[in-house]
Formats: C-alpha cells, structure tokens, sequence
C-alpha cells in the first residue's frame, strides 16, 4: 500500500535565474520502506522531503499522503496533518531545549491530547529503545548530539506516525554515533513497521538503506531498491 | 503544557528575565506608593473639609448657599426629620444655626463665625469633641460658649472668662449676649481656628432672635460613598422648590476640581513611567523571538498549532510581568504602611496654602486596594499589548524559512 505519491511535482525558486530545486519528481512510497534520498548538497533532498511532509507547497504537481491530497489543505490544516500523520527529524536542534528527553517525547502526544497513562507507557518503550532508559530527565543541554538525534528519533515514533522523514539525521554525528543511530532506526522500522524516509549523502547510511533514490538537479536519477 | 513551558523559558535567560522583571518591579512599586500618597491625600483633604465640616450632604433653604444669611434659614419642621429618618444610610441629621457675628472682650474685638450647635450629634459628625484642647465639651442647655484657640489668644480670653457676642440677627433685629467661656478648640485651619465660636443650639437661636430656625441640616451617613443616592432620595422627599439638597462635591467644586487635576497629572505621569516600561518589554520579547526561531520552526513543523505558540510566548511576557507586579506590590507595602503611620508633612508654606481651603497640610497614603488593584491590571494590560506584535509575528512563522539557517 502506498503511503507517499508525489506526481510530477516542481519547486521553482524564482529570480534571475529560476532555480528548480525539485524538477518534475514522481516516487511512490509504500508502507514500511527504509528509503534514503541521496544526493550531492543542493541537489533538492531537503526541498522534496519538506514538500512530503506538508511542511512546504510544491510549484506544481500533486502530493498524496495516506490518499490525502495534501496540497490542498490550508496552513492550519497541514499543521494538524502534521501532528497526526508524520514524524519528524531534523538535521540537529530537534529537541525544545527547556524540556527533558521524556517530556520532548513526549510533547507530540500531548498536542494529540493522548491519555497519560499511554504517553508514560510509550515514552519509556521508545527511550529504552534508543537506549536512552536512563536520560529521561536530562535536558537535551545535557545529552551529547547523537543523544539529542536519539530522543529525536523517539518522538518522531512516539504518536506510531504513517511514516518519517528525517533529513540528513546523521549529518552533524561522529561515525559510532551515526551507525547506533541508523540501528536504532532500522530496528524500530522493523519492529513498528514504521515507515521510514531519510536523506542523506553519507555513503555508510546509503549502504544501510533498503531503497536508495538518487537525485541531482532536482531529478531522480536513479532508483534502487535491493534485498 | 503551555504554563510549564512558558515557565521554564523565562528562566533561559535569567539575566534578561531580572531586569525586565525589575523595570516592572520598580515602576509598580513607584506607581503605587505615588498614587497612595496621592489618593491619601485627596481621601485626608476631603475628609478634612467634608467631615470636618459640611458633612457629605446638606439640606438648606432654597437659595441660602448663594446667600448665606440668617433670613435664609428655614423652620426646622418634622418634614426634614421624617424624610431623612426613612434613609438607611443617613445615620443623623446634625442641626446647625450659623452666622456671623463680632466677639470682643475688654480689650479688643474680632469678627467671629457663630455655630449653634447640638453638641452630641455634632461630635459624631465631625469629631468636635477631639478638637477640645481646654476646658470641657459645650453642653446642650449650658450657656458656656466654646471657642477656637486662636480667636482666644486674639482676645486675650481663656477658660472661664466671659465672652460678648454682638451682631444682627434674625430679620435684622439687633443680637447681643453674653457667654461663659468654658472649652478651647484647636482647628488645623488657622481660618477657622482664628473664628470658630460654638453656643448650645438653643442659645445660638435665642442670640439671633431666630427660635426654632435652622440654617442647615449636615447629614452624617453611615457610608460616605453613599452620598449621590441619598441626595437623589431627598430631592424626591422632599419639596425642591422650598429646600436645596446638596452634596460635598457641589459645596466644595475648587476642591473636586483640584483633586481632578492633580489626579490627572499622576496619571499621566504614570502613563510616561508605563509607556517606558513597555518599551523595554517589547524589545526584550522582540529580541527573545529573534533568537527563537528556529525552535518555533520546530515547534510548528511537528504540529503545534501557532495559536498555542502564540499564547506560550503570551504567557511569558505575562508571567515576567505579574512576577514585577506582585514583587513590586510586596515591596510597597512597607513604604505605603510607613507613610500611613508617618505621615508626610508637606512643610509651613504648603501648610498655609492649604490651610485655605480648610485643611490640614498632613498626608497619610491610602490603603485602598482599588490602588494596588489598578497598577495591577495596567501593567497586565501594557503586558498583553506588548504580546500583540509578536503574536502576530509567530501567527506568520513559515516552518521551513524558520528552519533554514
Ligand atoms: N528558499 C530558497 N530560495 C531560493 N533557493 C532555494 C531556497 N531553498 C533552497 N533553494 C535552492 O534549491 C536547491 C535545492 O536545495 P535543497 O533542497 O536545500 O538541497 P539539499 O537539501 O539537497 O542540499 C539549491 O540550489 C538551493 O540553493
Ligand atoms: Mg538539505
């Protein structure tokens, strides 16, 4: 089943010389991939993963989530999409610096108005499962960056999301940290049968990806999937 | 979520917190002491002229206040007693007979205010009986006299010497008497302490050749606050035609108008003190959005609605302020206690100036609440205004710009 349908989706940057940062992108993603978007810097990755995770509109094109054509939905909509559908990971400064790791996983639960007992029982699950059992109420101040990235992970999968994007997640980590984290990750897409959508340019992540979709120029140039 | 979040961000920057936190602290704190020394004063003037004297309320003869004369007295009927027995809030109607007349003694003369008084209902009223200063209180159907201090060292006439009255009376015929000195008052009002001659009620109306007449009724309530209801009572009561019924504030309008003006220039120089603030505030936040856009960023792109972030950053500028407000409320409690208990004396000259309008130039503060009330909430109304722009500024936060750094 198919989580993620773009079709033929443009991102055009106007000015002296337009830049196509997403140049006609047709992908389709279906449930319970581990998918990397490769590709050189400014080659559109973070461009195309903000257009699927509603957080920014395509030029042109049609973006379907979960059947939803979000590019439909006004501001207000998608911020709610958001909360209720995806998770997510940025490249660093995740976290919301005056909360601790339990309460930053747990943070999209309560904008989701889930019950305590569920968020106490959920946020303990996740933080054991990045290892980080013992953390629970240090401030991300507190945690070194591939910490911070694990707790990151944690509450992106705390509400069982459709899916995640993470851009470049592994981008600021040392190497250990990158392959605990990549672990951690691959796991629980395992595990949650969560789908997973990350981009990256770091061969070592690329290798562990099931699904590598290579773009240059806003193309996809390749599209590879291995067993 | 909200309120601990909101919480735990002022503190972020503890040393930007403190000195907004001390702006409002220091403005409330001088806000408040200012306004209580200035509504202490305006409560201290208008109790001085109002219960010193003309009481909050008066019933007269049509016309007597314009032209205060004995032929402007009126027959102290039943009707007055009747009308104002079945107020509630009026406690008594103290009778009053007044109109000049000269003192002399052996020596010297001086012209002298004549009250004729009940000396019972007259200390309820306006305390007279404190006043005394030597001697004893005037008695109802005694015939001694009581006198201002400063008409006694005037006429060289003390305890137990005999005081002369002379002056037209009623209707113009010629009042002459003679009256034992028995009590000496003291008046912070050199107007009235160097005029004031107090005679039993009846005596007074003997010596003016006007039995049974009255010239006023003051009105002694049992809330002050009370007096525009009763005199909108009375004047259905009683025939408007025939008696005049008026409260403090049409007796005494310079009073009303000096204590306006005065108040508004407070006021405005709290709204400068405030604006200032404000400012400060605004920038504190503006900067403080500044810096936290990424975070918001973050916030948004995983699903917090902007009008929860909005009300977060709110909640901020509110806390920092109602820390100010309550801290600096706390911190003028002692001020505004000591000058309750040590009143301000605002020297000899202003003394004088006072002293016209029949006053006593010592100010305690107020410690009405209303005060402390109302710093309260302007503070908290300037917090919430200072919140509006950047209310706005987080309603247009784009995740993905506030994001790219
Ligand atoms: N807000 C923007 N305005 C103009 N150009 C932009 C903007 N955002 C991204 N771009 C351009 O779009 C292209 C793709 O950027 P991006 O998606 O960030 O690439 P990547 O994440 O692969 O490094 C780049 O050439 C970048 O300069
Ligand atoms: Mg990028």
């Amino acid at each position: 089943m198919s989580v993620i349908i773009t079709k033929n989706i443009y991102k055009t940057y106007p000015g002296v010389v337009p830049v196509h940062a997403v140049n006609g992108v047709s992908i389709d993603i279906t449930e319970g991939e581990f998918t990397a978007i490769v590709g050189p810097s400014g080659s559109g990755k973070t461009t195309l993963l903000n257009i699927i995770g509603g957080l920014d509109k395509p030029t042109s094109g049609e973006v379907i989530v979960n059947n939803q054509d979000i590019s439909q939905l006004s501001n207000n909509e998608l911020i709610d999409f958001r909360l209720h559908n995806i998770g997510f990971v940025f490249q660093a400064y995740n976290l919301i610096p005056v909360l601790t790791a339990k309460e930053n996983v747990e943070f999209v639960m309560l904008l989701q108005k889930r019950a305590k007992e569920e968020r106490d029982n959920r946020v303990a699950e996740l933080l054991d499962a990045v290892g980080l059992g013992d953390r629970m109420n240090n401030r991300p101040s507190q945690m070194s960056g591939g910490q911070q990235q694990r707790v990151a992970v944690a509450r992106a999968l705390a509400p069982k999301p459709k899916f995640v994007l993470a851009d470049e997640p592994t981008a600021n980590l040392d190497s250990t940290s990158t392959s605990n984290l990549l672990d951690i990750m691959a796991e629980l897409n395992r595990k949650e049968n969560i789908t997973f959508v990350f981009s990256t340019h770091d061969q070592r992540v690329i290798d562990r990806a099931r699904r590598v979709i290579t773009l240059e120029d806003g193309k996809i140039v390749s599209d590879v999937t291995r067993e | 979520m909200l309120y601990k979040l909101a919480w735990r961000n002022i503190w972020r920057n503890k040393r930007r917190t403190f000195i907004t936190m001390g702006s409002v602290f220091f403005a409330v704190m001088l806000a408040i002491l200012m306004r209580s020394l200035q509504e202490g004063s305006y409560e201290k003037m208008i109790e001085n002229v109002v219960s010193f004297y003309t009481g909050y309320v008066q019933i007269h003869k049509e016309g007597y206040w314009d032209d205060q004369v004995l032929d402007n007295s009126f027959e102290a009927t039943p009707v007055i007693k009747t009308a104002t027995s079945s107020l509630p809030s009026v406690n008594e109607a103290v009778p009053r007979l007044e109109s000049f007349a000269l003192a002399a003694s052996d020596s010297t003369s001086e012209p002298c205010l004549v009250v004729g008084a009940d000396p019972e209902k007259e200390n309820v009223l306006t305390g007279l009986q404190n006043k005394l200063v030597k001697g004893d209180y005037f008695k109802t159907g005694s015939a001694g006299a009581m006198i201002a201090e400063g008409l006694s060292e005037k006429l060289q006439l003390g305890v137990g010497d005999t005081l002369v009255l002379i002056g037209s009376g009623y209707h113009g015929v010629s009042a002459a008497g003679k009256y034992p000195i028995t009590g000496l008052v003291r008046f912070g009002s050199p107007d009235l302490n160097d005029r004031l001659v107090y005679l039993p009620l009846e005596k007074a109306q003997i010596f003016y050749g006007a039995e049974g007449r009255l010239t006023s009724y003051a009105l002694n309530l049992s809330n002050p606050d009370d007096y525009k209801a009763v005199v909108k009572d009375l004047k259905k009561g009683l025939d408007e035609g025939q008696y005049e019924i008026m409260d403090w504030t049409e007796m005494m309008p310079e009073l009303v108008q000096m204590i306006e003006s005065d108040r508004g220039g407070g006021i405005i120089m709290m709204g400068v003190l405030y604006v200032i603030i404000a400012f400060g505030m605004f920038g504190t936040v503006l900067m403080m959005i500044a810096e936290r856009q990424y975070e918001f960023g973050v916030m948004t792109a995983v699903g917090m609605k902007k009008r929860k972030l909005a009300t977060m950053v709110g909640l901020e500028t509110i806390f920092i302020s109602a820390m100010g407000i309550i801290t600096g409320a706390i911190a003028s409690l002692p001020f505004v206690l000591y000058f309750y208990y040590n009143p301000i004396y605002l020297g000899d000259s202003m003394a004088e100036a006072y002293a016209q309008f029949g006053m006593e130039a010592v100010f305690p503060t107020s410690l009405d609440p209303a005060i402390f009330i109302n710093q309260a909430l302007t503070v908290l109304v300037f917090a919430v205004l200072v919140s509006i722009y950047p209310a706005i500024k987080i309603m247009q936060i784009d995740p993905v710009k506030a994001m790219h750094t």
